[in-house]
């Protein structure tokens, strides 16, 4: 795949006429994908899949193609060449774009991460060993990512890993009839059939306090724990046009108050872009290369937001490479620190009486000025007495600002952070992901 | 004088027939069938008068389908050689094998009955008829048509079109070809004084979605429809705050989509009520001892899945079983009959079902989905409506939503709602938002749009599936109201 890449790369470059500037972009997988239901096998899809970003530039105009590659060099070269025809004469008409910004070399890299990953029959076998005695629904991914970048300057990264994702949900019924769920996901580079049981008996231990009877719980305010795993869904919640330049600058920004310093965040939160993580590449869908580690927000206050090249040049600021959407791709919020942090295993201890949240469900902003979010409970949720877990709870619906709970009512962090790995897989599967601490509320409110 | 440049583009790629590289595959497996997908999609958007960006991406695969002691298995390459489909085959065959041993039920090849047909989208206006200028200049024109003011901060216009040609042929004698044209556009404007910001759209994020050709952006109509996006968005700007009451809702049929699609489609999904989607969109409070039984709603709820309507975002001739489509009625006088599932969850669950076993591409199986679902009309007119309310809302324009995984609790925002007072529209409000729980808020329907008032949208991005797919779907429906409900704006 590499020197299909690069072949195709250089003999395009070949091509280009003075004035002309392309950049390559490739994001493939070869993956293996299985779902189960009821601990078995529901439906099994390889992909073997291609896609070539080509980035067709020439002052003032640009124009970009996707193209799916057969892998054929012949017939991947004939098509890449007629749409680059094709970018020529579309310039000549396309009205000038004043915000396009010229390419460059952002250099060499590379990165190529091998692993020792079971054959998907090997994988099925122990997953389906391994939960033969629960109600398991789940996701296994299972293969070949690769991002490369090639430009006509000479810039040229690529990064490939194999590796594997497991996300899946344990089902029991508790004694009022009620169906309960705890989540659980084993994710990395190397399989270990121990690890994978290991993994999936930890979440069992959830399912028999999920049998206890449910606890009534109205709508009103409560003293809340999120485990890290919900933290992550709430604070990706600023992915959605929260750290975007662009979007503030049009109006559309959730976090314009605490852009314009007029609300602030508990000091005790701090969100960065940090590649240290080693969830993705640092070079962006243009081969731009990223600082490794870049401060958002930190101590409650805003200090950078994510600026793409184009942006920059639109409002005449300096980018920090960020992508076309100018979201994270490596999201890291910070354990708490001091007396305003806690051990995870006393998150029980320190909530008292309350609830606690292992996982959230569809968020969405529900007021963009207030930062308002709502959003489900979903999954291990329960009510806690007394630092104990009394019994699980029907899910409850939420509508909170986050100068609320980013905000005013922190009371803690825990002092280490999590994991949380991507397991989206649209139009193909995605790397990254994002590490958060859980959090301790005083107070959050449900409002169904 | 400018070059003419058409908006067709026609890359120079080898041809594909697929009974062709079907019959080299036939005697390596039982049954073998090759879903063919070849699909452009365009999109342009301009900023503030400016061009922001032109894009097409064309995609091109086949996903193999094989038949293994009573399993579908799936191997989907974007290699077309004979040599790349026998890859991806003997692939399919091999995690077959096992998963049939581990699989969760067992099916045979009623499931996939024999098919033979064609569906073409209707449309007037092709693309290699229409010029790259012309298109390019009504959005531009369009972004200046909603700066109504100095207020109107930001002005966005965007198009996609989407140009799909998909061929299933099997080892037993299927053959379907289905061509699609379908242009989804999205016109916005952004409002800003002080510290208040409003932003108001042409019937919400995308909504206006059809298979249809250019014709769709006649620049007349786009330009007329842009000068009321930003007078309205300059209304909202001074407009009060939705205030937090408990009135009479009616929903225009730019909301009611998503009113439909989240608390109607999803949850009469047969896979979710199998549990197939518990780990990722969710499972149903449907069960299914509720068919036949359950009063979803109230006796003016009448909902069809309808695959048949000329136009709509989601028509189409036969599922990707290659299951011919029909309309159905889903709840017919407010009592659940049929669930949205394809023939192997008929075949699991025992509910009457749909042809609705829909993939998002080539690279993906297919899963039960929507496609389009619609509330039939009733006989009331929207003025009737607002006539008979005392106090209520009349909500537009779908903004915010969200939905347990159960599809129970829901809580949707919309970008402009009038209140009503004694029979009468009054005081623009900004912010709306309210809440419900499905069953109650769908037997608390009073009044229901005769066929006049019907309207049609839909959205190009309804995610599930693991792996993930975003399909498309098609909502019609007139408006409706809506007995009793809690409202609320903004702040906090
Ligand atoms: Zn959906």
């Amino acid at each position: 795949m590499k020197e299909l890449f690069q072949t195709l790369g250089a003999k395009l470059f070949t091509e280009l006429k003075s004035g002309e500037e392309l950049g390559l972009f490739l994001s493939a997988e070869q993956t293996d994908y299985v779902r189960f239901n009821q601990s078995r096998v529901r439906q099994s899809t390889f992909v073997d899949q291609k896609v070539m970003t080509m980035t067709f530039q020439s002052p003032s105009r640009k124009v970009v193609f996707d193209l799916t590659l057969s892998g054929v060099y012949d017939i991947d070269f004939a098509q890449s060449l007629s749409l680059l025809e094709r970018a020529r004469e579309e310039v000549k008409v396309l009205p000038q774009d004043d915000f396009v910004s010229p390419m460059k070399n952002a250099g060499n890299s590379h990165q190529e991460h091998k692993s020792e990953l079971p054959t998907v029959n090997q994988a099925i076998e122990e997953i389906c060993r391994a939960a033969d005695h629960v109600d398991l629904a789940g996701f296994l991914a299972l293969g070949l990512t690769v991002r490369a970048s090639l430009n006509h300057l000479g810039q040229n990264h690529w990064f490939s890993t194999e590796s594997f994702f497991f996300d899946y949900s344990l089902y029991t019924k508790n004694s009022n009839g009620e169906n309960k769920a705890a989540k659980g996901t084993y994710a990395g580079t190397d399989w270990d059939s121990k690890s994978l049981a290991e993994n999936i008996r930890e979440s069992v231990h959830w399912i028999e306090l999920l049998k206890k009877p449910t606890q009534s719980v109205p709508r009103g305010s409560y003293r809340v724990y999120m485990a890290p795993a919900a933290v992550a869904d709430l604070v990706g919640m600023l992915n959605w046009g929260g750290l975007s330049l662009n979007s503030y600058k049009n109006g559309s920004s959730p976090l314009n108050q605490l852009i314009e310093k007029e609300r602030f965040f508990h000091p005790a939160i701090t969100v960065e872009e940090n590649f240290g993580l080693g969830l993705s590449p640092r070079f962006n869908s243009l081969g731009e290369v990223s600082p490794e580690k870049l401060k958002l927000i930190e101590n409650g206050q805003l200090q950078n937001l994510l600026v793409s090249s184009r942006s920059a040049q639109e409002y005449s600021v300096s980018t920090n490479f960020a992508d076309k959407r100018e979201s994270c791709r490596s999201m890291n919020m910070l354990p708490g620190t001091g007396t305003l942090s806690f051990p995870s295993t006393q998150a029980l201890d320190r909530l008292g009486t309350g609830l606690y949240l292992g996982n959230l469900h569809y968020l969405n902003w529900s007021d963009l000025k207030t930062a308002r979010i709502t959003g489900m409970t979903r999954f291990a949720c329960f009510w806690v007495e007394k630092g104990q877990v009394v019994g699980p709870i029907q899910d409850l619906r939420f509508d909170e600002s986050l100068y609320r709970c980013l905000g005013s009512e922190v009371e803690a962090l825990t002092d280490e952070s999590f994991v949380a790995p991507e397991v989206d897989t649209y139009y193909q599967r995605s790397l990254g992901g994002k590490k958060a601490p859980g959090l301790l509320l005083k107070d959050f409110t449900f409002t169904l | 004088m400018l070059n003419h440049v058409s908006l067709g583009i026609h890359p120079n790629h080898a041809s594909f027939d697929p009974e062709s590289a079907l019959s080299k595959l036939k005697s390596s497996a039982d049954w073998v069938a090759l879903r063919y997908v070849n699909e452009k999609n365009h999109s342009r958007s301009f900023k503030n008068g400016k061009s922001e960006s032109h894009s097409v991406s064309f995609d091109r695969g086949v996903m193999i389908e094989v038949f293994v002691n009573g399993y579908f298995g799936y191997a989907g390459t974007s290699d077309l050689s004979n040599a790349g489909l026998m890859r991806a085959l003997l692939k399919a065959k091999e995690v077959a094998t096992l998963a049939s041993q581990r699989g969760i039920s067992e099916f045979t090849l009623d499931q996939r009955p024999v098919a033979r047909g064609e569906y073409q989208s209707p449309f007037f206006q092709n693309l290699d008829g229409t010029s790259l200028n012309e298109f390019c200049d009504t959005l531009r024109l369009a972004t200046e048509r909603m700066k109504a003011s100095d207020k109107i901060v930001s002005t966005r216009a965007d198009a996609r079109i989407i140009e799909t040609h998909q061929v299933y042929v099997s080892s037993h004698g299927t053959h379907v070809d289905q061509k699609y044209l379908m242009i989804a556009t999205d016109f916005k404007a952004t409002a800003k004084e002080g510290s208040e910001t409003q932003s108001r759209s042409d019937k919400g994020g995308l909504a206006r979605c059809n298979q249809m050709g250019l014709e769709a952006l006649d620049r007349r109509e786009v330009l007329a429809r842009c000068e009321q996006i930003g007078r309205e968005a300059l209304e909202l700007l001074t407009a009060p705050n939705c205030p937090t009451d408990t009135r009479d809702l009616i929903l225009a049929p730019d909301h009611m989509l998503i009113q439909i699609h989240e608390s109607i489609g999803h949850p009469l999904e047969i896979d979710r009520i199998l549990g197939d989607e518990r780990n990722y969109a969710g499972w149903s409070f449907v069960k299914p001892s509720d068919f036949g039984k359950l009063q979803y709603g109230s006796k003016l709820m009448n909902v069809t899945f309808d695959p048949s309507v000329p136009g709509e975002f989601a028509s189409y001739a036969f599922d990707d079983c290659g299951n011919p489509a029909t309309r159905e009625y889903l709840i017919k006088d407010g009592l659940l009959v049929r669930g949205l599932g394809s023939l192997e969850s008929q075949k699991r669950s025992g509910i009457p079902g749909v042809a609705n076993f829909r993939s998002a591409s080539w690279n993906r199986a297919p899963i039960d989905r929507m496609a389009n679902v619609n509330l039939e009309p009733g006989s009331s007119s929207l003025a009737e409506m607002i006539a008979q309310t005392e106090k209520g809302i009349y909500v537009q324009s779908n903004q915010s939503w969200s939905i347990d995984d159960y599809r129970n609790k829901f809580q949707f925002g919309a970008e402009y709602a009038q209140l009503i007072e004694n029979g009468k529209l009054t005081t623009v409000v900004k912010n709306p938002n309210y809440r419900g729980i499905t069953v109650p808020f769908w037997n608390s329907l009073i009044a229901v749009g005769n066929a006049a008032d019907v309207e049609m949208y839909g959205s190009p991005y309804c995610g599930k599936g693991e792996p993930s797919q975003i399909i498309r779907v098609g909502h019609s429906s007139p408006h409706c109201l809506f007995s009793q409900i809690e409202i609320f704006g903004g702040g906090h």
